[in-house]
C-alpha cells in the first residue's frame, strides 16, 4: 500500500512525457508501440508472395552503444523509430522532407536526416542521436556545454539538430574555422535565426575564441 | 505537409547486383528502386508516386567506390555525393566533378544521395511534383507553360510539350566530361555515353533518361580524355544551400600555349537535359582565355533560346556565366 502510494507520487513528479518516455523504454515496446503505428494510415500489411531479399520486421539497431530490438514496418523512417519506438524524442521531426535538418543524427559518424532514411537501412551501423552525446558521468557533451554558455538556441526547437552537426563537424574536423563551420552547418535550418550564435558556441567548443562574434 | 508514415510498401533488401536485377525483374513494374532515397521519398510521402514494393540497393558493396580506370575513373553508382566531392582521384583528375557534387543541396543530403541518385532523380517542376496530371504525368497540358503558368525555373530549350528541366548538378559535369554509363538488366550489359543518356520530352515525355524498366546503373565511367584539365563550375540558386540551380555551367578547357584547343561546355536548368553549347565550343577554339574572347563567345550561349512568362532572365543568366567561366571567374 505505501508502496504504491509512492510509486503514484512518483509518477505524479515525473512530467507526462518523462512518465511516457520510461514506460516505453521499460520494455512495453512492441505493444505501445503498435498501438502508435497501427492506427495510422496506409500501414496495413499486404501479403505478396515471398521473394529472396525481403527485409525481417523484427530488427536489432545500434543506437547511443545500446543494442535495441525493435518491430520495424518496412517503410519506417528512422525519426519515426527513435522518437516514437524508442523513446528517443530529442530528435526532432519537422518538414520530415530532407529540408530542415532537426532530424539530424550520426549514422557511422556521418550526418544524415532521420526523417529520410528507412530504419532498415541502418541495421548493422551505428547510429547516435542528442541523448548519446552526454557523458557517461552524465554531463553534457563539450559542443552542448558551448552551447549553453553562448545561449546560442532561441526556441530551442532545432537545437538537437544543430548540437548533433556541430558534434560530427568536430570529430572530423576539430579545429574548424567559422567559415567552415558555417558550410558544415548549412543543412540545419533555423526558424529564430540563431545562425550566429551556433557559430559562436561552437567556435567557443574549439577553443577558438579569436572567432567568436557577439552582436 | 504530411507527417505520418508512407504508404506501406514491401521492402527488399539484396546485396549483390545480381540478386538485386532478378529481385526488379520478378517485380516487374511494381519495384522502386531506392539508393539513398533523398529524392525517392519524397514522392512517396507525398503521394504523388506509389509502389507496392522498394528495392533498397544502399547495402550492395559492390556499387560503391571508386577506381583508376586507364588514366580516368570509374565510380559505382552508389558512392555518395560527399564521397564524391572528397575523393583525392576525382578532385586530381575530374575537380569539375567534385565540385559540382559539393554543390548539391545540403551536406546531409550529400552525406546520403549517391551519384546514381543524383543522375537519375525526376524533375523539380512543382506543378508535376504536386502530382498534377500534366503531361509528363500522363496527362493533356501542360501548366507551367500557360500565360499564368509559374515557369521562372523551367526550360529555354528544347521545349515539347514538358518545359520542365534536368534538376542534377554531377548531370552537367558529366556530360562535360564526356563520361559513359554502365548499365545493367536481366538481359545483360550496355554503356551508354552520358550526351545521349539523358533524354528530352521529345524522345520520351514520361522519363528523363535512357534506363529501361528493370535495368541499374552500376556504374560511370570517366575517360581519361579531359584528366587534368581546367575546369569552372558555377551554380546561381536563389539560396546557396538546398537549392537547386536556376542555371548552372559546367566547363572543361584544354589550352596550348595560351590558346584554347578544345572546349565542353554544359549548361544545366536550361533543358530538359544538361544541354551543350557547341556553338561556344567552337567558338572558343582557337581564341586566348581571356575578355575578349569571353566577350565574342557569350552572346552564342543563347542563341535559339525561348523563354517562357517568367524566365526570360535565365538568357543573359546564360551568358554571363559563359563570359565568367572563359575569364576563370573574374566579374
Ligand atoms: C531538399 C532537397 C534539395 C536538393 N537539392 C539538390 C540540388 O541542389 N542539386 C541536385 O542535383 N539535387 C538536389 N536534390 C536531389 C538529391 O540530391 C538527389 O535526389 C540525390 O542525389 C538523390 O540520390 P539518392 O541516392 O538519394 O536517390 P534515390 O531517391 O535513391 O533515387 C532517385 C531515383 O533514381 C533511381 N535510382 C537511384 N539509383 C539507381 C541505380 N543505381 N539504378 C537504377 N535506378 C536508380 C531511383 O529509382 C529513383 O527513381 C535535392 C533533394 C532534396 C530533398
Ligand atoms: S513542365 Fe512538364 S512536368 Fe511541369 S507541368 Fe508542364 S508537362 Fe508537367
Ligand atoms: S525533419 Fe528531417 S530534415 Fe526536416
Ligand atoms: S532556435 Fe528556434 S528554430 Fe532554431
Amino acid at each position: 500500500m505505501a508502496e504504491s502510494i509512492d510509486a503514484q507520487a512518483e509518477a505524479r513528479r515525473l512530467s507526462r512525457r518523462e512518465f511516457i518516455k520510461r514506460v516505453i523504454a521499460s520494455g512495453a515496446v512492441a505493444s505501445s508501440a503498435s498501438f502508435v503505428m497501427g492506427g495510422m494510415a496506409g500501414c496495413a500489411p499486404r501479403t505478396r508472395a515471398a521473394l529472396a531479399g525481403a527485409a525481417e520486421r523484427l530488427i536489432s539497431i545500434d543506437v547511443n552503444g545500446e543494442l535495441r530490438r525493435v518491430d520495424v514496418l518496412p517503410q519506417e523512417t528512422l525519426a519515426m523509430t527513435l522518437r516514437y519506438k524508442l523513446g528517443l524524442t530529442g530528435t526532432k521531426l519537422s518538414c520530415d522532407r530532407a529540408e530542415c535538418g532537426a532530424c539530424t543524427v550520426m549514422i557511422d559518424g556521418v550526418t544524415h536526416y532521420s526523417c529520410s532514411t528507412l530504419t532498415h537501412m541502418v541495421r548493422n551501423r551505428k547510429v547516435v542521436t542528442i541523448e548519446g552525446l552526454r557523458g557517461a558521468d552524465g554531463a553534457l557533451h563539450p559542443v552542448q556545454q558551448a552551447f549553453v554558455d553562448e545561449l546560442a538556441p532561441q526556441c530551442g526547437f532545432c537545437t538537437p539538430g544543430q548540437v548533433v552537426a556541430a558534434v560530427a563537424l568536430l570529430q572530423r574536423n576539430p579545429n574548424p574555422t567559422r567559415e567552415e563551420a558555417r558550410q558544415a552547418m548549412a543543412g540545419n535550418l533555423c526558424r529564430c535565426g540563431a545562425y550566429d550564435s551556433y557559430l559562436n558556441a561552437i567556435m567557443r567548443a574549439t577553443g577558438n575564441t579569436g572567432e567568436i562574434h557577439h552582436g | 505537409m504530411l507527417k505520418d508514415m508512407m504508404p506501406h510498401f514491401d521492402l527488399y533488401q539484396p546485396d549483390t547486383v545480381d540478386a538485386a536485377v532478378t529481385l526488379v525483374k520478378q517485380l516487374g513494374g511494381d519495384g522502386w528502386v531506392v539508393a539513398g532515397g533523398q529524392d525517392s521519398f519524397d514522392w512517396l510521402k507525398n503521394r504523388v508516386k506509389r509502389t507496392p514494393a522498394v528495392v533498397d540497393i544502399s547495402g550492395i558493396a559492390e556499387l560503391r567506390g571508386v577506381t583508376d580506370n586507364n588514366g580516368g575513373v570509374t565510380i559505382g553508382a552508389l558512392t555518395t555525393l560527399a564521397e564524391i566531392e572528397a575523393h583525392p582521384l576525382i578532385r586530381e583528375r575530374f575537380g569539375l566533378l567534385a565540385t559540382a557534387a559539393g554543390r548539391v543541396a545540403s551536406p546531409q543530403i550529400r552525406n546520403v544521395g549517391t551519384l546514381g541518385g543524383n543522375l537519375l532523380q525526376d524533375t523539380r517542376c512543382w506543378y508535376y511534383r504536386g502530382g498534377m496530371d500534366c503531361y509528363r504525368a500522363g496527362g493533356n497540358m501542360c501548366y507551367a507553360d500557360t500565360p499564368q503558368g509559374q515557369n521562372r525555373e523551367h526550360a529555354v530549350f528544347g521545349a515539347s510539350r514538358c518545359v520542365a528541366v534536368t534538376p542534377s548538378d554531377t548531370a552537367n559535369a558529366l556530360v562535360a566530361l564526356e563520361a559513359s554509363f554502365v548499365l545493367r538488366g536481366a538481359s545483360g550489359e550496355r554503356i551508354v555515353p552520358a550526351a545521349d543518356f539523358f533524354v528530352g520530352p521529345a524522345v520520351d515525355i514520361r522519363r528523363m533518361n535512357a534506363l529501361r524498366e528493370g535495368e541499374l546503373l552500376v556504374a560511370v565511367n570517366i575517360p581519361a580524355t579531359w584528366a587534368g584539365a581546367e575546369f569552372y563550375f558555377e551554380k546561381v540558386a536563389d539560396r546557396a544551400a538546398w537549392d537547386f540551380a536556376l542555371v548552372s555551367i559546367a566547363m572543361a578547357l584544354r589550352t596550348e600555349g595560351g590558346t584554347i584547343r578544345d572546349a565542353r561546355v554544359v549548361c544545366g536548368a536550361v533543358a530538359c537535359t544538361p544541354l551543350r553549347l557547341t556553338a561556344v565550343e567552337q567558338a572558343l577554339s582557337g581564341g586566348a582565355r581571356d575578355a575578349a574572347t569571353a566577350d565574342r563567345v557569350a552572346p552564342l550561349a543563347s542563341r535559339g533560346a525561348q523563354p517562357l512568362g517568367f524566365n526570360g532572365f535565365k538568357i543573359p543568366l546564360m551568358e554571363n556565366l559563359v563570359r565568367r567561366a572563359v575569364r576563370g571567374g573574374q566579374a
